[in-house]
């Protein structure tokens, strides 16, 4: 008995549905198995995990707001991945975006107005683009490859940002803490309802149902698809590659840098060492288990928050290690990609055929 | 005696000799009957034809004797026994080697590296070198072992993977269109070797559709046509028309030239010392190329594979820009513009590769549609936006101009068949009525109906005052639709001479060089 993949002739739209479906089911299955072997109870461990967090008001508001940033940055990536380019420096683009949307409340307290939110919003953006361009350049003008520029300028970042905060924007009476001042209030977002959820939600939601159009139905959305899908017909087009590495590496940047902003002054209200639990990696998955589409983008944002506050969830009732959120999303991404396979080809079982051997690539 | 009577009915093959046996091949991809119960049976020390247009099964059912697809009903005999081929190791071991028709060698290795790889036991390397010298000179195709494969064209790249068949020493080797990448001189060498390796008494399965050489070489021929055996005859007993009539199953409709007119139209495409370094390593260089493209006429490039003809078409299209004055369309200066200011200019382009170049896969056809009209003023984009529905009602009219045959309304292009898939790229362009177009390889991999149809579409828009220049490898193609023939060779490019007094011979010359002193003189 052999299993063989064998080409649709044309893309399975069911089962690009499925994908995520089962993928969502199989990572289950793994968490199930992943409880067992530390010995704790399966079935209360996926409760906990999954199904908990959205019972109650606290934690539902707490996904929306981890939803947010992931939904925004995943966004961005979906218009790279689409087009060939492969920016695994979301999280870096969050955090040098956080950086400049932060320093006209650090270091110009004292301006304080109307004006002040938005410059804080433009400049997060600007300096996300700004920090997504590097990788950009890099590939267009020398040929590097974007996912190791794009990575390592991650720790960079994350690097600098530590250094701002322990050094030079450290708050002068914050008692040698690493944190910078509290942001004032025309520096803070304005809050919904009562918790931590603030307008960054709308926002994302709004940039959700703007990229869905640009995707769906503009002449700059077919160009991402078609150079994403072969680069040698888009120069056919007219489309320029290295004009589209750009754009989908500034977008994607300005968007997490948006992002970072928004978490900052929305969420945490200064700067800390640590900004982000891994948004710009998560927002990865988020955007394949979403099918590079932004309304599946927002509903496996949500599925991905899920799994953050889940994380703690199990942490704090059953001591799991926090460790089991990366686990899960992991999981989750591998399967997301495995299932894929199946969007264009099928599984056949074949009998007959008796050989172990490695079939040699045949030549069609 | 028995053996003597079927000695003196030649026509009547001996039994006795029998080397392979195929009886009832079928295979059956999702719900294409690629192979419908086909018989085959090749003697020892035999040239056996096997005949069919594009998608009649034919690499289907030599993979399924090379091991690399499995049968999914039939038996195969080899020697008398019953065996089963289960991968290409494997049908190496039993004697049986293939030669493809798209090369499988590593670019950047030397000769003997490629062939050692191919060996399961390659051994020293030297001894290896050694061997491969003998072997390429003994059978007149002879070999540099150290050379490395990028720098050898495509006729002496196709003797590294016949010589590395030959070293394993087969009993069967299987080749799928040799001559397509070959000048009609190489092609003549080829046929030496193949002569004599059957007059040692290996037996040779050769896929063609060129029915000349099938009968020049053949002893024997079997025909395919959809999935079906239809029958098998002594090629020598039979005219290219019967020939031709068991392949299509129907008379092939000839095309007609119309009116020839006599060159004295208005130049529309004009090349000017067109001259461009190659971009890689693996590229040709283009050395100063001079053409007049007229009103009225179609011109014809004969020249085989990866002699420049892609970076032609790449500077004439505007995916390769060159200096200003190098290219023009009606006397308008254009190597510095992009592919889309060409177009508005009422030119138009069709690639060599139809997935992947001329249409994008995993597209719609009217998403494709847009793919090269986005910008032509056919109304298909307002304000950054597509319009759908003015995609869809093109793709209605080309698929109904062309005979694009689809099972189901719009679906992603690389469904379509080959020839299907052609004519919806070429009717893509003609429905503009370009007054110039360009083609490289028309009807590469196209059935007969197909081509017939889109080489007619051809002349007749040359014939309404557009100018045509169809890049081809194909000569029989070249002498049925051309006005004027030139010839590239290393990225230069003959004089155009009239279809009328030119002769295979004469490109062949041009072929193996003679371009380049032409070019030169011109």
């Amino acid at each position: 008995m052999r299993i063989e993949l064998v080409k649709r002739k044309e893309h399975s739209g069911v089962m690009a549905l499925l994908s995520p479906v089962i993928a969502v089911g199989s990572t289950l299955i793994a968490a199930a198995l992943i409880f067992t072997l530390t010995g704790k109870d399966p079935a209360l461990g996926l409760y906990k995990f999954f199904i908990e967090p959205l019972t109650d008001t606290w934690s539902l508001q707490e996904i929306v707001v981890k939803a947010t940033p992931l939904v925004l940055i995943a966004c961005g990536l979906a218009v790279c991945y689409l087009s060939n380019n492969w920016n695994i420096g979301a999280e870096g683009q969050f955090v040098f975006g956080a950086i400049c949307g932060s320093f006209l409340p650090i270091l110009i307290p004292d301006f304080a107005n109307g004006a002040t939110l938005p410059l804080m919003l433009v400049f997060g953006a600007l300096g996300g683009a700004a920090w997504g361009l590097i990788p950009a350049l890099l590939k267009t003008r020398f040929n590097t490859n974007e996912i190791l520029t794009s990575l390592m300028l991650v720790y960079v970042a994350g690097l600098l940002l530590d250094y701002l905060v322990r050094g030079p924007w450290r708050d002068p009476g914050g008692y040698n803490f690493p944190e910078s001042l509290i942001f004032s209030d025309a520096a803070t977002l304005p809050v919904i309802g009562d918790g931590r959820m603030s307008i960054s939600a709308p926002i994302a939601v709004l940039v959700v149902i703007v990229l869905a159009v640009v995707l769906a139905k503009t002449l700059k959305g077919f160009e991402i698809r078609v150079m994403g899908e072969s680069p040698r017909a888009g120069s056919f087009a007219g489309f320029s590659s290295k004009r589209l590495t750009i754009f989908a590496f500034a977008l994607a940047g300005a968007l997490a840098g948006l992002a970072g902003t928004m978490e900052v002054s929305g969420s945490l209200n200064q700067l800390l060492p640590t900004i982000s639990p891994g948004y710009g990696f998560t927002a990865i998955i988020v955007a394949f288990l979403g099918r590079l589409n932004p309304i599946g983008i927002l509903i496996a944002g949500f599925v991905l928050a899920l799994s953050y506050i889940g994380g703690e969830a199990v942490q704090a009732s059953m001591g799991v290690s926090d460790k089991i959120t990366s686990v899960i999303q992991g999981l989750l991404l591998f399967f997301v990609l495995a299932c894929d396979t199946f969007i264009l080809y099928r599984l056949r079982f074949v009998k007959s055929r008796k050989s172990a051997g490695v079939p040699e690539a045949s030549h069609v | 005696m028995a053996g003597e009577e079927h000695r003196a009915a030649a026509s009547v093959r001996s039994e006795t000799g029998m080397l392979l046996d195929a009886r009832g091949l079928t295979k059956r991809f999702g719900d294409i009957l690629a192979n419908d119960r086909v018989d085959l049976a090749i003697n020892k020390g035999e040239i056996h034809a096997l005949l069919g247009e594009n998608g009649a099964g034919k690499s289907t059912l030599v993979k399924m004797f090379y091991g690399s697809l499995e049968p999914d009903a039939g038996t195969i005999s080899w020697q008398g026994k019953p065996v089963s081929i289960n991968s290409p190791a494997e049908a190496r071991a039993l004697g049986i080697g293939m030669v493809f028709q798209h090369f499988s060698l590593f670019e950047a290795l030397s000769v003997v590296e490629n062939i050692a790889l191919a060996l399961s036991d390659a051994g020293d390397m030297k001894a290896l070198a050694r061997r491969i010298e003998e072997v390429s000179t003994d059978y007149g195709l002879p070999l540099d072992p150290n050379s490395i494969v990028a720098d050898l064209p495509v006729g002496i790249r196709q003797r590294i993977e016949i010589v590395r068949c030959l070293l394993q020493e087969p009993q069967l080797i299987i080749m799928d269109e040799p001559t397509s990448v070959l000048t009609p001189q190489e092609a003549d060498r080829l046929f030496l070797t193949l002569q004599r390796l059957a007059s040692e008494g290996c037996a040779v399965l050769y896929i063609s559709h060129r029915l000349e050489e099938v009968q020049r070489i053949c002893h024997h021929a079997t025909i395919l046509r959809h999935g079906q055996f239809v029958s098998e005859c002594d090629p020598s007993k039979e005219t290219p028309a019967s020939l031709a009539r068991m392949m299509v199953g129907t008379e092939v409709v000839g095309v007609s030239l119309g009116a020839h007119q006599a060159t004295g139209g208005t130049v529309r495409l004009g090349l000017s010392n067109l001259s461009a370094k190659a971009s890689t390593p693996f590229a040709t260089e283009l050395r100063n190329i001079n053409l007049n493209v007229r009103a009225g006429e179609v011109i014809a490039i004969a020249g085989v594979a990866g002699n420049g003809q892609g970076e032609l078409f790449d500077a004439i299209s505007g995916e390769m820009r060159v200096d200003n004055d190098m290219v023009r369309f009606d006397d308008v200066a254009c190597g510095h513009k992009g592919v889309n200011w060409r177009r508005r200019k009422n030119a138009a382009f069709v690639p060599e590769e139809r997935l992947g170049h001329g249409a994008v896969p995993g597209l719609k056809l009217s998403e494709n549609i847009v793919l090269t009209r986005h910008s032509t003023r056919d109304g298909l984009t307002g304000a950054g936006f597509v319009s759908t529905t003015k995609a869809g009602e093109l793709e209605q009219r080309i698929k109904k101009n062309y005979d694009v045959r689809m099972s189901h309304d719009d679906p992603e292009a690389r469904s379509l068949s080959g020839g299907n898939l052609q004519k919806f790229v070429v009717g893509r362009e003609l429905d503009r009525k370009p007054g110039v177009l360009v083609v490289n390889q028309p009807t590469w991999g196209v059935d007969a109906g197909a081509a017939a149809l889109i080489r007619q579409a051809l002349i007749d828009l040359a014939r309404e005052g557009s100018a045509v220049l169809v890049i081809s490898q194909d000569l029989d193609e070249i002498f049925e639709i051309a006005d004027r023939i030139a010839v590239i060779s290393r990225g230069y490019l003959s004089e155009p001479e009239d279809a009328h007094t030119m002769t295979r011979e004469r490109i062949g010359l041009l072929m193996a060089g003679g371009a380049e002193e032409n070019a030169g003189a011109a």
